[in-house]
C-alpha cells in the first residue's frame, strides 16, 4: 500500500507569490458603485475565489495550541467578517457588526446602556423598536423619554443628568418626519450623551449618519441591504474605536451572531443595492406623484415631493428621497378595498425587497403600539405605507389605480 | 403572481415565485432539499417523486427560464457543459454539426474529444457569414450552434436569417445566449429552436454559482430534452436553483448597467495608444452594430481588445488592482481574462492564431462597479 499523500493545505497567496485578497479596497477612495460590489475583500485569500466561501465551521483548529486569527464561530468567522467589514467601510465606520435581526443590533447598540441610564426616543418610530424600548428596556432599569425629534429645543430639554442616549429615526417610520441630525449630534456631544440612528430606510448610500456626528448607526439589513425578502439579519457600526471595543464585548457575550450562510446572502445582496435602490427610488418617485393626483387619496408622504414639509432638511443631509412613501386614503373602507383589490405588491409588513410591500401600518408594522399612542402620533388606520419595488412602475401603477378604482 | 401583469420582462423576473407558496405566502419561494417524496398511496404522486426528476425549486426556476426565452420548456442543470453536453447526447453517431468558430473553448474541447469519439462530427464555420454556414451543410448536418455576440471576438451572427436557413434545410437552430441573456436578446423569438446557457454568467451574475440552461421553443423537443435529463442526471440541486431565481430578480438592472460601463470602457480603450482593437458590437465601427441594433436591445458587458505585445499584456494583468484576472465572466465584478491561455487553450495552436485568438488579446467582462474606477484601473495597468 501507497503512502498516504499529507492533506493538501490552503495558504494565503502561495500560488502566485502574491496574495490574492490584500487591502485595495481600503486604499483608495473609490466610489460606492466599486465599494459595493468589492467591499472590504473581494477574492478568498487561499484560493482567489470571487466569492468568499461560507465557513460553516462552529470551531477551528488550534495548531500547538495557539488560537490563529480565528478560533470559535461565535466570536470571528470569515464569511461574517466580509459583511461586518463591508458596512463599517460603506457607512465610514471604524468595525462593524452583523446580528441575525435588526432587533438584535438594536437590543445590542443599546447595550452599551446601563441600569439607571436614560434614553431620549422619536414618538413615532418602527413598532418593534417601540416595543423594546417600552417593555424590555423598562425591566433594565433604562426608562425613555418620548420626545418630538424634529424639535432639537425638546430634545435637548429632555436631556436629564442620567441621560446616555439619543434613539434617532430620520426619516421616521411611517410618519416621515425628518429630524435634523447635525444639530441633534452635536447636542448630544456637547452634553456628553450617545447618539444611535437607524438607518435602515436610507442605507448609507443615501444617507451617512457617521459623518453628521452619529455615534452608532444601526440598520435592519433585511431590508434593503439583504433586498430580496429572503434573510433576517441587523448591523450596527461606530466611526469611535473604543465603542468598537465594547460593541465586539457585547456581540460575543450575547452570541447574537449572523450565520455564515446569511452573511454570504447579505453580502451578495449589497453587491446590487446602487442598481435596485436607484431603480427603486426612481419607482416610488412616480409612484407618490400618482397617488397625490389621485382623488381618493388624502396625503401622501414622501421627501421627494415638492411641497414635503422636510424636503428641505432631508435633502441637506441625505442624497435622496429613498424608495419608502406613505399616503392615506380619504375613506376608511377604502383600506379594505384596496387590500383586497391590489394584485401585484405583496401585502406585509417588511420593506427593501426588490417586489413591492404594501403594508397597513396600523395593524401591520406597528401594531405593537397601543390604539392611544398611534391615534396622538398621528398614525391613522386609513395610512398605508409603499416600499417600491423594482419591478416596472407602470405595472405597479396601473395595478395601484385599478384597487384604488 | 398574477395573469393580469405579465407583460413587462422586469416585473415577471422581480415577481418569480411570489404568491406560488400558498400554504405560507413565503415571498421567497422555499428551497425543498428533499431528495424523494412520499407517495400518497400505490400509483399515485404528488407531481414530485424523486429530485432527479423534478424538484419544486428546480421547477420555479425552470418555468421562469422558459417564460423568459419565451419558449415551451427550460431545463435546469450543473453547469453550463452539462446542458451542453446533454443536448448533444440528442444525436447520434453520423449525425454531423455546425458551430460557430468563434467559440467557447470548453465547446471546442468537449466535440473534438468526447463526441468527436462517439461518431458525432463537427465543422467549425464563421457563423457571422450566412453563404458560410449553408456552404457547410451536408446530407449528414442535423444542427447548427450559434454563438453570438461570438467567444471572444464578438462577431454577431444573423439570428432571423439562420433561422431562416434552418428552417429550410431541416436543421435544429441552436443559439447560445450567454452573453446578452433574455433581457437583450430572444433568439427563440428570432427562428432559434433551442437556446443555450451557461447560467453561471450573466444569469446567476455573482460569480458564486455554477450552472446551465437549456429552452426549446417546441414542448416535444422539450419533452425529448428533459428525457436526457432525468435519464443522465446533470441536473441542478434546490440550493443552486434557489440562489439563481434570486439572481434573476436583478437581472435587468444588472444588464443595464453592464451595458452602459462597457460601452463607456470600449470607448475608452478606442482612444488608447497602447490598445491597436477593439471588439466591442456597441462601437459603430464594428461591423456587427447595425444587426445587434436590429435583433438585440443591448450590447452586453462583454469585449475584448488587443494590446501592442503579448508580454505588455502578461503586465497589465500583473499590474490590474480592482479587475481580477480570472476565467469566465457575466459576474457584478470585473473579469479579465487571456483567451489564448484561459478560455481558449483547449483550441490548437494554429487553428487560435488563424481566428487571431493571439497572446495580445484580452477579453474583459465589464462588471457593474463605478465605471470611472474600472477605466482608473485600466489606466495605471496600461501605463
Amino acid at each position: 500500500m501507497g503512502e498516504i499523500a499529507p492533506m493538501r493545505r490552503l495558504q494565503a497567496g502561495a500560488h502566485q507569490g502574491r496574495p490574492y485578497g490584500g487591502h485595495y479596497m481600503t486604499d483608495k477612495n473609490l466610489r460606492s458603485a466599486t465599494l459595493l460590489v468589492h467591499q472590504g475583500r473581494d477574492r478568498d485569500p487561499y484560493t482567489g475565489a470571487a466569492a468568499i466561501p461560507i465557513y460553516n465551521a462552529s470551531t477551528y483548529h488550534h495548531p500547538e495550541g495557539q488560537a490563529g486569527e480565528y478560533d470559535y464561530c461565535r466570536s470571528g468567522n470569515p464569511s461574517r467578517d466580509q459583511v461586518e467589514e463591508a458596512i463599517a467601510l460603506l457607512e465610514g465606520g471604524v468595525r462593524g457588526f452583523a446580528y441575525p435581526t435588526g432587533m438584535a443590533a438594536i437590543g445590542s447598540a443599546l447595550a452599551l446602556l446601563k441600569s439607571g441610564d436614560h434614553l431620549i426616543a422619536p414618538e413615532d418610530l418602527y413598532g418593534g423598536s417601540w416595543r423594546y424600548l417600552n417593555t424590555v428596556l423598562p425591566q433594565q432599569g433604562i426608562d425613555t423619554t418620548f420626545v418630538d425629534t424634529t424639535d432639537p429645543a425638546a430634545v435637548e430639554a429632555a436631556i436629564r443628568p442620567a441621560t446616555r442616549g439619543i434613539f434617532l429615526e430620520t426619516p421616521s417610520n411611517p410618519l416621515f418626519k425628518i429630524t435634523d441630525v447635525r444639530r441633534v449630534a452635536e447636542i448630544a456631544r456637547r452634553r456628553g450623551v450617545l447618539t444611535f440612528l437607524d438607518n435602515t430606510f436610507m442605507t448609507p448610500l443615501l444617507q451617512k449618519p457617521l459623518a453628521l456626528g452619529i455615534d452608532v448607526v444601526i440598520h435592519s439589513a433585511t431590508k434593503f441591504l439583504g433586498g430580496h425578502s429572503d434573510l433576517m439579519a441587523g448591523l450596527t457600526t461606530v466611526a469611535d474605536a473604543e465603542l468598537g471595543k465594547r460593541l465586539k464585548h457585547f456581540q460575543n457575550a450575547f452570541g447574537a451572531v449572523l450565520s455564515p450562510f446569511d452573511s454570504f446572502l447579505l453580502a451578495r445582496g449589497i453587491k446590487t443595492l446602487k442598481v435596485r435602490l436607484e431603480a427603486a427610488q426612481n419607482n416610488a418617485a412616480i409612484l407618490a406623484e400618482h397617488l397625490l393626483a389621485h382623488p381618493a387619496v388624502g396625503r401622501v408622504l414622501y421627501p421627494g415631493l415638492p411641497d414635503f414639509p422636510g424636503r428641505q432638511l432631508h435633502h441637506a443631509q441625505a442624497s435622496g428621497p429613498g424608495a419608502v412613501l406613505s399616503f392615506e386614503l380619504k375613506e376608511n373602507e377604502q383600506v379594505g378595498r384596496l387590500l383586497r383589490k391590489v394584485k401585484l405588491p405583496i401585502i406585509a409588513p417588511s420593506l427593501g425587497g426588490v417586489e413591492t410591500i404594501l403594508t397597513h401600518c396600523w395593524s401591520m408594522s406597528h401594531a405593537a403600539i397601543p390604539v392611544e399612542s398611534k391615534r396622538r402620533l398621528g398614525i391613522r388606520d386609513t395610512l398605508l405605507r409603499v416600499s417600491a419595488g423594482i419591478e416596472d412602475v407602470e405595472d405597479l401603477w396601473e395595478d395601484f389605480a385599478q384597487a384604488l378604482a | 403572481m398574477d395573469a393580469d401583469f405579465q407583460s413587462c420582462l422586469e416585473t415577471r423576473l422581480v415577481q418569480l415565485g411570489v404568491g406560488r407558496d400558498e400554504k405560507t405566502g413565503a415571498i421567497s419561494f422555499p428551497i425543498y432539499p428533499s431528495a424523494t417524496y412520499r407517495h400518497p398511496g400505490v400509483g399515485e404522486s404528488t407531481g414530485f417523486d424523486y429530485t432527479r426528476s423534478g424538484n419544486p425549486t428546480r421547477q420555479l426556476l425552470e418555468e421562469a427560464l422558459a417564460v423568459l426565452e419565451g419558449g415551451a420548456r427550460g431545463l435546469a442543470f450543473s453547469s453550463g457543459m452539462a446542458a451542453l453536453t446533454t443536448l448533444f447526447l440528442h444525436f447520434s453517431a453520423g449525425d454531423h454539426l455546425i458551430v460557430s468558430e468563434d467559440l467557447y473553448g470548453g465547446t471546442y474541447r468537449v466535440l473534438a474529444q468526447v463526441f468527436g469519439k462517439l461518431g458525432l462530427a463537427t465543422s467549425y464555420v464563421d457563423t457571422t457569414q450566412v453563404a458560410a454556414v449553408a456552404a457547410a451543410i451536408t446530407p449528414r448536418t442535423k444542427a447548427l450552434l450559434v454563438e453570438t455576440p461570438g467567444n471572444p471576438l464578438l462577431g454577431v451572427a444573423d439570428l432571423e436569417a439562420l433561422g431562416r436557413l434552418c428552417r429550410e434545410r431541416q436543421l435544429l437552430f441552436v443559439v447560445d445566449n450567454t452573453f446578452l441573456t433574455p433581457v437583450l436578446q430572444r433568439p427563440l423569438e428570432l427562428g432559434a429552436d433551442v437556446v443555450i446557457h451557461s447560467a453561471t454568467k450573466y444569469l446567476g451574475g455573482h460569480n458564486d454559482l455554477c450552472s446551465g440552461a437549456l429552452v426549446t421553443r417546441d414542448p416535444e423537443l422539450g419533452e425529448r430534452l428533459y428525457f436526457l435529463q432525468n435519464s443522465t442526471g446533470a441536473i441542478l440541486p434546490p440550493q443552486d436553483s434557489w440562489l439563481l431565481v434570486r439572481s434573476l430578480k436583478t437581472l435587468s438592472l444588472r444588464m443595464e448597467r453592464h451595458c452602459a460601463n462597457a460601452l463607456q470602457v470600449a470607448s475608452w480603450l478606442q482612444g488608447h495608444p497602447q490598445v491597436t482593437a477593439v471588439y466591442y458590437p456597441g462601437l459603430e465601427n464594428h461591423p456587427g452594430y447595425a444587426l445587434s441594433r436590429r435583433q438585440a436591445k443591448g450590447f452586453g458587458g462583454m469585449l475584448s481588445f488587443r494590446v501592442r505585445s503579448p508580454e505588455l499584456a502578461c503586465a497589465l494583468l500583473k499590474r490590474l488592482r480592482l479587475i481580477s484576472f480570472a476565467e469566465s465572466l457575466g459576474g457584478v465584478e470585473s473579469l479579465m481574462t487571456l483567451p489564448a491561455v484561459q478560455t481558449h487553450g483547449d483550441i490548437p495552436e494554429p487553428e487560435r492564431l488563424r481566428l487571431g485568438i493571439c497572446g495580445s488579446l484580452l477579453r474583459l467582462s465589464v462588471g457593474i462597479e463605478a465605471v470611472e474606477d474600472i477605466i482608473a484601473d485600466l489606466q495605471q495597468a496600461l501605463a
